[in-house]
C-alpha cells in the first residue's frame, strides 16, 4: 500500500507541471503583447524595456517558462496591476473564504443526499425513488447563479430575513462562523452552492447503495432477522467510501468553480477575485488565481484518492 | 447464487421474436417513454420559437424606451414586461434563445467530432500515441470545467467566438476519454481481428468496425453535456464574457436585470427560468436516450 501511495503522489507531478504550462500560456492567449497585459497602460517606454529585461521577456519562451516556474514555486506570482499587492497574498486571503462556503455547501449536500439517496435505493422504481431522482435532475439542471438571485429576491428582498450580499461588517478579517450576525451572511451562498453537489451525490448514493443491496450478504442479513433499518446501516457503510470520494471531488469542483456564486453574493473569495481580475484585465492576478485553484483541485483529487485507500480496507492497490 | 444459474434454465423458452434493427428498437422504446417525449417536444418548441423569433416577436428586441422601463408582466402590450432599458422582454427572450441554443449546441458538436476522433486515434493506435494524447487530456482534467472556461475566455476577452472556443476546449477532454475507453474495449475483440485477417485496411477497420461501436457512447455522453454547455455559456455571458450587448442572450439579460430585483423581481427571474427549462429538457431527453439506447453511464 505504501508503494501505491508513493506512486500516486509521484503521478501528480507531471499533471501539476502540465497545469503550470497551461497557466503560463494564458498570458500568450491574451490579445496583444504579453508585456502590455502585465503592465499598467500608462507605463513609459523605458520602464517597459527595463521590465522586459527584468522579467526576461527577451529570452526564448522555454527559458521564460523555467524562470516563471521557479518564481511561482517560491510563492512569487507577481504583483496585482490594480492593488500592487503580491498576487499570492491576495489569493490566500480569498481562498479561506471560498473554502468556508464550499465546505459548508458540500456538508449540507452530503447530509441530505445520503439520506434521500439511500431511501431511493431501497424503494427502487417506487414513487419515493422517482421523487429523489427528480430532485437530483433538477439539482444539476438549475442555473445556480439564477437560483442565487431568486433566493435573494425571496429571503432578502421580500421576507427580509437574511442579508442579500457581502460578508458583514467584519469583512473577511476575523470572520467567525460561530456568531450568528456573521454566519447569516454565509447561509444563502451555502444553500445556493449546495444544489449541484446535492444532485450529484444523491444520484451516486442511489446507485452505490442499490449495488450493495444486490449483493448476497444482504439476503443473509435479512435471513438472520435484521430489521430494514439495520440492513440499511450495513448497506450505507459499504457504499460510503465511494460516496465520500464523490463528495471530495464535488468539494474540489466547488472551490474551483465558485466564480458565479461569489459574483452574485459579492462573497470575497477566489471566484470573486477572479471576476474582478477579468473585469479589470489584471492578467497576473488572473493567471495566479487560476494556477492556485487548479493546483488545489489536483491536490483535492489526490487527497480523496489516498483517503479512500485508507478508509476502505477492501481496496488493496498494487 | 451460482447454483441458480444451473437450475433455472428455462425448459420451454418462448420463441425469440424476430429481431428488429437496432435503431428500430431504440425508436420503439422511445415511443413508449412519454416523459422523454414531452421534454423532446419542449425542446422542439424552444428551438422553433428561437428560429422563428423574427416572425413571432411582438416588438423589436433592441428598441429601448425610457418611458416604459421595468414594467410588470402583462403591462399593456408587453406580454412579459420590459427590461431596464424599456425593451420588450418577450421579444428579447425569443431572440435570446437563438444565442443560448447556439452557444449550447455548437461547442458540444465540435468537441464531439474533435474529441471523438482524438479518442479513437489514441485507443486504436495505443502505445506512444495514446500516452501523448491521454496525458495531455489528463492535464485539462485538472481544471474544474467552470474554471477552465472562465480562464480561457477571460484571458482572450469576451465575445461569442471566444466563448465558443473556450467551451469547445472544455468539452474535448471528457469526450476524448469516453471515446478512448470505447475504442480500447472493442479494439481487441474477435470481429476486429477477423476483419484484419480478411485483409481490411486500418482505415477501413476504424471507419466500419470501430466507429460504429464508439458512436453510441460518445453520442449519449455528448447529449448529456448539452445542458452543461447551456448553463456554462449563459454563465459566461452572465459574467460579461461570451455574448456582448446589445445582442440579447439569457445569461446576459439575467446579469443586467440583477440590479432591478427590488423593482420587478418577477421580470428579473424570467431569463433564468428560460435557461432552467432548456437545460432541464436536454437533461431529461439525454437520460431517456441513454435508457433507450441501452448505454451504461
Amino acid at each position: 500500500m505504501w508503494f501505491y501511495i508513493a506512486r500516486r503522489i509521484l503521478f501528480v507531478v507531471p499533471i501539476a507541471l502540465g497545469v503550470t504550462i497551461v497557466c503560463f500560456s494564458l498570458v500568450y492567449l491574451a490579445p496583444g503583447d504579453p508585456m502590455q497585459s502585465l503592465m499598467p497602460a500608462d507605463a513609459s517606454k523605458a520602464d517597459i524595456e527595463m521590465l522586459k529585461r527584468m522579467y526576461g521577456f527577451d529570452q526564448p519562451i522555454p527559458v521564460q517558462y523555467a524562470r516563471w516556474l521557479m518564481r511561482a514555486l517560491t510563492g512569487d506570482l507577481g504583483l496585482s496591476l490594480q492593488t500592487n499587492q503580491p498576487v499570492f497574498t491576495e489569493i490566500m486571503r480569498a481562498l479561506s473564504n471560498t473554502v468556508v462556503i464550499s465546505g459548508g455547501a458540500v456538508l449540507l449536500a452530503f447530509g441530505f443526499a445520503v439520506g434521500l439517496g439511500t431511501i431511493a435505493a431501497f424503494k427502487l422504481g417506487k414513487p419515493a425513488d422517482r421523487v429523489v431522482t427528480g430532485i437530483s435532475v433538477l439539482g444539476v439542471s438549475v442555473p445556480n447563479y439564477w437560483l442565487g438571485i431568486v433566493l435573494i429576491i425571496v429571503f432578502a428582498v421580500q421576507l427580509g430575513w437574511l442579508p442579500a450580499t457581502g460578508m458583514g461588517s467584519k469583512g473577511s478579517e476575523g470572520f467567525d462562523l460561530t456568531k450568528w450576525d456573521q454566519f447569516k451572511y454565509a447561509i444563502l451562498p451555502i444553500v445556493t452552492m449546495a444544489l449541484v453537489p446535492l444532485g450529484v451525490i444523491m444520484r451516486s448514493t442511489r446507485s452505490a447503495v442499490a449495488e450493495v443491496l444486490a449483493q448476497d450478504f444482504i439476503q443473509m442479513l435479512y435471513a438472520k432477522g435484521l430489521g430494514s433499518f439495520a440492513v440499511m446501516r450495513h448497506a450505507v457503510r459499504n457504499a460510503l467510501p465511494q460516496i465520500l470520494a464523490i463528495m471530495g471531488l464535488q468539494f474540489g469542483y466547488l472551490v474551483g468553480g465558485s466564480i458565479l456564486i461569489e459574483t452574485i453574493f459579492t462573497w470575497p473569495g477566489t471566484g470573486f477575485l477572479l471576476s474582478k481580475a477579468i473585469l479589470t484585465r489584471d492578467i497576473p492576478l488572473l493567471q495566479g488565481t487560476i494556477l492556485v485553484l487548479a493546483l488545489c483541485f489536483v491536490l483535492t483529487n489526490l487527497a480523496v484518492d489516498l483517503l479512500q485507500t485508507a478508509v476502505d480496507p477492501r481496496i488493496k492497490r498494487a | 447464487m451460482t447454483d441458480i444459474a444451473l437450475t433455472s434454465v428455462p425448459v420451454d423458452a418462448p420463441a425469440l421474436p424476430k429481431s428488429r434493427g437496432y435503431l428500430a428498437t431504440v425508436g420503439r422504446r422511445l415511443r413508449y417513454d412519454y416523459v422523454t417525449l414531452v421534454f423532446l417536444a419542449v425542446i422542439v418548441l424552444i428551438a422553433a420559437a428561437a428560429l422563428l423569433a423574427p416572425l413571432i416577436a411582438p416588438f423589436d428586441p433592441l428598441k429601448t424606451s425610457m418611458a416604459y422601463r421595468l414594467k410588470p408582466i402583462g403591462f399593456r402590450n408587453f406580454l412579459l414586461g420590459t427590461d431596464e432599458l424599456g425593451r420588450d422582454m418577450a421579444s428579447r427572450l425569443l431572440y435570446g434563445g437563438r444565442m443560448s441554443l447556439l452557444m449550447g449546441l455548437t461547442p458540444v458538436a465540435v468537441a464531439s467530432v474533435v474529441g471523438g476522433c482524438l479518442g479513437v486515434v489514441a485507443g486504436f493506435f495505443g502505445g506512444r500515441v495514446n500516452t501523448v494524447i491521454m496525458r495531455t487530456v489528463d492535464v485539462f482534467y485538472a481544471f474544474p470545467s467552470v474554471l477552465l472556461a472562465v480562464a480561457i475566455s477571460g484571458t482572450m476577452g469576451g465575445g461569442v467566438l471566444n466563448g465558443l472556443i473556450a467551451l469547445t476546449l472544455v468539452f474535448i477532454p471528457p469526450i476524448c476519454r469516453v471515446s478512448e475507453t470505447a475504442t480500447t474495449q472493442v479494439r481487441h475483440l474477435d470481429f476486429v481481428d477477423a476483419a484484419r485477417a480478411s485483409g481490411a485496411s486500418g482505415w477501413r477497420i476504424v471507419v466500419y468496425h470501430i466507429l460504429s461501436n464508439v458512436a453510441a457512447p460518445v453520442f449519449i455522453y455528448a447529449s448529456s453535456l448539452i445542458s452543461v454547455s447551456i448553463l456554462l455559456s449563459a454563465g459566461l455571458s452572465f459574467l460579461g464574457l461570451g455574448v456582448t450587448p446589445p445582442t440579447p442572450d439569457w445569461g446576459q439579460m439575467l446579469a443586467n436585470l440583477r440590479q432591478a430585483i427590488y423593482v420587478q423581481p418577477l421580470v428579473c427571474a424570467l431569463p433564468g427560468i428560460a435557461i432552467f427549462v432548456t437545460s432541464l429538457s436536454f437533461n431529461m431527453v439525454s437520460d431517456g436516450l441513454r435508457q433507450a439506447m441501452d448505454v451504461k453511464s
